[in-house]
């Protein structure tokens, strides 16, 4: 809890830097290099940002934790409501990955274990691997060209006409998750697998077959409840991957969301929403690790909560 | 957020001088072997090779505009068609590995530079050095490399200059975590004391005796970080911030072509996306094959 508490104050300080500090004069920036340095000026005072660093820094994070996110440049309007949205509409988007991935991941990665070597544990793992380390929007292009526009099973952006309901809205969301759920899919995949070798190699699972249970229950009842434990903190861990996929995802599909947001924000130089986008970012992925935590240590007696490591 | 990972179970050469030829000579017989590498290694000299020497085989210029011939599909004269304003794909594919090959490998030698420093100095001192930079690596680990580089690059104009400092510095603190578990484990090795009571400075002990002894996980990290580093510039170059036009890079066009493939103009973006597929898992198993030498 404290360590994610630390995190999370180090990102904001270097987002604050990246976002208020290296860009230099903001006023200028936005006004552009032939405009009156009155006015620059008066932007400048406008916005905040001629005073000191400090003080500019705490009340943008003190306001941050109360829900002020500041102004969007751009847009003239507060940030909170844009980034709000954005969010719930990343969050479909990542919920659908995810209801796809985890089961079919862990699925996958146990078929594999439960074939060693043999050629399906072959094709999973590496086809597994393979399609993890492609950059989404490859398999993104590769995926809209097979599904939408040769087959025409699936459409290719998106954006859902208006009052969509539920499944349409699903239906829309299949094809953008793809390329999300063929990242994920690998690593999942891969730590179901080892977890599963490593908990069949163990002294409990030769206990129970030698004691006679039927290899389904050996399985159901002593191999996955030990196998799966690590393969959820990897689940916890990839939502900041996720996140990061997402920018692309969102631009590609034009969906939007969070990362669409960000994407938007850093082409205008909107530096405010900017800032607020990757910090949420931030404060979704500490939140996640917690979760991972503490499910973790619900999980598995053996760990116990506040013991670091 | 254990610090122990792979690289834990990456044996160090042994320590003593006479025996340090033999499992270098070991681990490039072993590469030399292993199918995984040299499969990896030919995609990846291809696509030097195509850097390097493309426009002397291209058939056509690949920044030649002909608006007559735009978006003309496959044929014998474009194999790979032309793209919206009649460049041909086929020319542009094989010299859009350009900029990515000098892009990507720069940033990865210099997150392995900063991350091997940084890592050697917190593994070395530990203590309180050691808690406050790798709380800060922490956190910077914390969110997607993408996204760190999308607020440098805004902040600091794009250019190719940036994308290598912005991938190489995000980078560095993954390199720093492996190199420091790996000299927590030498620093407490015989030939460290021998070293510390010679007087040697610290300097003297980090770099030229235990740095020796860790370049295996350093290598290992290495090319997999070579892997990632191409995947964040192509994907950085797809957002527009990263490799800039008029290059024919790939993640540059499939950017500017993808808005048409609802039209159907599939080639504009599909021999793109194979290519930096093919390079991507083409480092990718060359490091899984660097991996294994180490490690077997």
């Amino acid at each position: 809890m404290a360590l994610s508490l630390v995190t999370l104050f180090l990102l904001s300080i270097m987002v604050f830097l990246g976002g208020q500090v290296l860009p230099g004069n903001v006023g200028r920036a936005i006004l552009g290099p032939f405009a009156d340095q009155r006015a620059v000026d008066a932007l400048n005072h406008s916005l905040g940002v001629d005073r000191p660093l400090l003080t500019q820094y705490w009340s943008w994070i003190s306001n941050f934790i109360q829900g002020d996110m500041g102004t969007s440049y751009i847009f003239r309007s507060p940030v909170a409501p844009f980034v709000i949205d954005a969010l719930g509409n990343s969050m479909k988007l990542a919920a659908v990955a995810f209801v796809l991935v985890v089961p079919i991941g862990i699925l996958g990665g146990v078929i594999a274990a439960l074939n060693l070597n043999r050629p399906l544990d072959r094709i999973i793992s590496l086809g597994g691997l393979s399609v993890t380390v492609l950059p989404e929007f490859v398999t993104g292009i590769i995926l809209i060209l097979i599904f939408g526009v040769w087959l025409r099973w699936l459409p290719i952006s998106a954006a859902w006409p208006r009052d969509a309901g539920f499944f349409t809205q699903l239906y829309y969301l299949i094809l953008p998750s793809l390329p999300l759920f063929l990242v994920l899919f690998g690593y999942i995949a891969r730590m179901a697998r080892s977890g599963m070798i490593e908990a069949l190699d163990s002294d409990y699972t030769r206990t129970a077959v030698l004691k006679g249970l039927p290899w389904p229950t050996v399985i159901w009842r002593h191999v996955l409840r030990n196998a799966l434990l690590p393969t959820i903190t990897v689940i916890a861990t990839q939502t900041g991957y996720l996140i990061g996929g997402l920018v692309v995802i969102e631009t590609l599909f034009r969906y939007q969301g969070i990362g669409s947001l960000i994407f938007t924000a850093a082409r205008g130089k909107d530096f405010p929403v900017l800032e607020a986008g990757i910090l949420t970012i931030g404060i979704v992925y500490a939140v996640a690790t917690l979760a991972a935590d503490f499910l973790y240590s619900v999980l598995n007696p053996r760990i116990r909560l506040g013991t670091d490591q | 957020m254990s610090a122990t990972d792979s690289s834990a179970g990456i044996p160090a050469p042994a320590p003593n001088d006479t025996n340090r030829r033999g499992p270098l000579a070991e681990v490039f017989f072993s590469l030399l072997r292993s199918g995984t590498f040299l499969t990896g290694l030919a995609i990846v000299m291809f696509w030097v090779a195509c850097a390097l020497f493309g426009e002397h085989f291209a058939p056509y210029d690949p920044l030649a505009d002909d608006i007559i011939n735009a978006l003309a599909p496959p044929s014998a004269e474009h194999w790979f068609g032309t793209d919206q304003i009649g460049r041909d794909v086929f020319s542009r594919v094989i010299v859009g590995s350009r900029d990515i090959l000098t892009v990507a490998p720069l940033a990865t030698l210099l997150a392995t530079i900063a991350g091997t420093a940084l890592g050697l100095f917190t593994g070395y001192f530990r203590g309180i050095v050691d808690d406050v930079i790798s709380r800060i690596l922490e956190a910077f680990m914390a969110i997607p490399v993408v996204i760190v580089a999308l607020l440098a690059i805004v902040a600091l104009g794009t250019s190719k200059t940036t994308v290598i400092v912005v991938i190489g510095l995000s980078f560095a603190p993954i390199i720093a975590r492996t190199v420091r578990s790996a000299v927590l484990a030498e620093r407490e090795l015989d030939y460290v004391a021998a070293a510390q009571l010679r007087h040697e400075s610290a300097l003297h002990t980090m770099f030229v005796e235990i740095l020796p002894n860790v370049i295996p996980p350093i290598l290992v990290e290495t090319t997999v970080r070579l892997g990632y580093a191409i995947f964040a510039v192509a994907t950085l170059s797809f957002m527009g911030f990263g490799i800039q036009p008029p290059s024919p890079d790939w993640g540059l066009s499939i950017s500017s072509n993808y808005g048409m493939i609802g039209g159907g103009f599939w080639w504009t973006v599909l021999f793109d996306a194979l290519a930096i597929a093919s390079l991507v898992i083409g480092v990718n198993l060359a490091a899984d094959g660097v991996h294994g030498a180490f490690n077997d």
